[in-house]
């Protein structure tokens, strides 16, 4: 597989939105003008960005509660995701679902969840839906390294290795479900290591090096791709804010020095240097990025705010499919 | 009556064979529909209702899952949300417990979750019922469970004839709905044309036209309440049978506008007593029709106990058509000391 310039910056702009799309979305919500529960990508940005990069429009992917990272990734409107975490009627949900529920279905984004480890189920439907049809897409799901520990999880890996479909299992090992350590939550050190138990290659990548995970996707979604069954991606990564929220919840579950320690091994920092250095952008041609982006995030900030929350008339609607078959 | 004089020249299937034909030529209509489950694919379901299937449209459209429920239901719901028009079984009624995140958090709120974007042709196919003394993880009626979750639909067939028609039309449905056949209807014979029907759902039947009382039951216990009907019959109470068919919508309509003609009502249902449909039946009958009753909503039940194993307990556990006339007797017998 060729590294080329055109990938690096695609990483990188993938990256950056998310980056700031978060960024801005902790600071409207820790300003009380995001209604319920947040849950930053903040640190993450690799994994979402590598694995989307590896994928086609046509590809699925199955999220989390952490889920903006992949909307964004996969190709996310800004102005619907901003306008749906404020609970707007013009955001992706009709402000419906919030942070926890969003989804583009047009761009084959099978929502956020906000139940652990129950997007897998889901994402495996879509991939048997694939092999059904006979098509190569591949469906990706996403997951932390605590959805790891629940049942739903279990069933979904075994059922797509045991059916051969074409899924791609992305574990976000971010150290912490919640805000307890995953050492007290498993008993083994790698969370690949549970992908030999429902037989499936496993591999584990740096999830602070997009590139790392963009070549680990591109394999196993080529593998998915050509019939060969599921595989397992461990990325070893980190959230910078907490659980919910920014610095919402205030407990002590973890040292400034391991934060700082995960924080000098930024993703973005980490491409940005490796960009420069590779002479592929300069620096005022990174920053004219950022700006680019950061523009874009301001607009649908602007857009949120000024969009109207949902009618009350639009309570009952959509609680069920009325009218014949399609 | 005229219904079973017009049957003599309709073919007669048993309740199981009529599900069984329904998969079959709905199967074959649309390619989009595919049944997925535990001993579904190869063995045609540990009742049979999926018999002949995979042989006839493969291993792709039949399909042996691991014993996984949760992961059963996902593979209904991501499948449903990619296009296809999926049936998940799950083998006893019981089993949904083991599911109820899949079936209630994702399936039942999807669509509204994402703003109506996209929406979920998924049917579960599950069996409910006492009667086989297979004890208290595989005799539940768990119904009212499921019609509390708004987003769902859920079915439960009494005779063959409704089990074909409401198949057909739960698969063609756009929504998750939930199909519960009973275990002690799978032999029972009846009437049911050979062409692929619908019969629509949220729309009761009345199985017995009657002046004195109103009987609202559903499943096992409609063939139930009818022998209670014709018991009753001979000592001067008429009672009307209505047969909801659909629990999730309920055709209260239907109900209401009968009680208000017989101004008695009883609901009937295997499942326990405390805060099953029978409750919910008799608050709306009280909200819509209260000035028509001349006597309480009575309700004839299992007690609120886990089913039994023994075979003497069950049997007195599950409400027949004895106990169903007592409760019928109870609410007319109300009318004349009040009258």
């Amino acid at each position: 597989m060729e590294l080329t310039n055109d990938v690096l910056k695609d990483l990188h702009r993938r990256m950056m939105r998310i980056r700031l799309f978060e960024e801005a979305a902790g600071r409207l919500f820790e300003n009380s003008e995001m209604p319920g529960f947040i849950h930053l990508y903040v640190g993450e940005e690799a994994v979402a960005a590598g694995v989307c990069a590896a994928l086609r429009p046509d590809d699925q992917v199955g999220s989390t509660h952490r889920g903006h990272g992949h909307l964004v990734a996969k190709g996310g409107d800004f102005k619907k995701m901003m306008a749906e975490l404020m609970g707007k009627a013009t955001g992706y949900c009709n402000g419906k679902g919030g942070s926890m529920h969003i989804c583009d279905l047009e761009l084959n984004m099978l929502g956020a969840n906000g139940i652990v480890g129950a997007g897998a189920p889901i994402a495996v439907g879509a991939a048997f839906a694939n092999k059904y049809r006979g098509n190569d897409t591949v469906a990706i799901v996403f997951f932390g390294d605590g959805a790891t520990n629940i049942g739903a999880f279990h069933e979904a890996a075994n059922m797509a290795a045991a059916l051969k479909l074409p899924a791609v299992f992305v574990c976000e090992n971010n150290e912490y479900g919640e805000y307890t350590p995953r050492s007290k939550t498993m008993a083994i050190d790698d969370v690949v290591d549970r992908a030999a138990g429902y037989g499936m290659p496993g591999v584990m990548v740096d999830g602070m090096d997009a590139v790392a995970v963009y070549e680990a996707a591109t394999q196993a979604v080529a593998r998915a791709r050509a019939g060969h069954g599921p595989s397992f991606i461990e990325a070893k990564t980190y959230r910078y804010y907490n659980h919910h929220g920014v610095q919402i919840m205030g407990f002590k579950y973890r040292t400034d020095e391991e934060v700082d320690m995960w924080k000098a091994r930024d993703c973005i920092d980490n491409i940005e240097a490796r960009m420069e250095a590779g002479g592929v952008m300069t620096r005022a041609e990174l920053d004219a990025v950022r700006d680019e982006i950061q523009a874009q995030v301001d607009e649908a900030v602007k857009f949120g705010q000024d969009s109207p929350y949902p009618e009350v008339d639009a309570l009952l609607d959509d609680v069920y499919t009325v009218g014949a078959a399609q | 009556m005229s219904a079973t004089d017009t049957a003599t020249e309709v073919r007669e299937l048993t309740y199981l064979g009529a599900v069984n034909e329904a998969l079959h030529q709905i199967m074959a209509e649309d390619p989009d529909v595919f049944c997925a489950g535990e001993d579904v694919g190869a063995n045609g379901g540990v009742f049979g209702s999926f018999g002949g299937l995979q042989k006839q449209y493969g291993e792709m459209r039949s399909v042996d899952t691991p014993i996984s429920e949760q992961a059963i239901i996902g593979l209904g719901i991501g499948a449903a949300v990619a296009g296809l028009r999926p049936v998940v079984d799950l083998m006893f009624m019981d089993f949904i417990m083991v599911a109820m995140d899949q079936i209630a958090n994702q399936a039942a709120k999807l669509k509204y979750m994402f703003g109506g974007k996209t929406s979920l042709p998924m049917t579960i196919t599950t069996n409910a019922g006492a009667g086989l003394s297979a004890a208290a993880q595989h005799s539940q009626s768990l119904e009212a469970m499921l019609c509390h979750v708004p987003g769902l639909k859920v079915v439960m067939p009494s005779n063959a004839y409704d089990a074909k028609g409401l198949l057909v039309a739960s698969i063609r449905d756009d929504n998750p709905v939930v199909y519960c056949k009973h275990k002690m209807l799978f032999g029972a014979k009846g009437p049911c044309p050979e062409d692929l029907y619908e019969i629509p759902l949220g729309v009761a039947k009345t199985v017995r036209p009657g002046s004195d009382v109103t009987m609202v039951t559903y499943g096992r216990m409609v063939g139930e309440s009818t022998k209670a009907a014709e018991r009753l019959a001979e000592e001067g109470i008429d009672c009307e049978v209505i047969d909801l068919r659909t629990l999730q919508p309920m055709d209260s309509e239907a109900v209401i506008a009968s009680v208000k003609r017989t101004n008695h009502c009883v609901v009937v249902h295997e499942a326990v007593r405390f805060g099953g449909l029978g409750a919910e039946i008799a608050a709306q009958i009280q909200e819509e029709a209260f000035d028509y009753l001349d006597a309480p909503v009575g309700r004839v039940a299992a007690p609120f106990a886990p089913v039994p194993f023994a075979p003497s307990l069950e049997k007195t556990y599950v409400p027949g058509a004895k106990r169903i006339a007592e409760g019928v007797r109870a609410a007319v017998e109300r009318l004349s000391t009040s009258a």
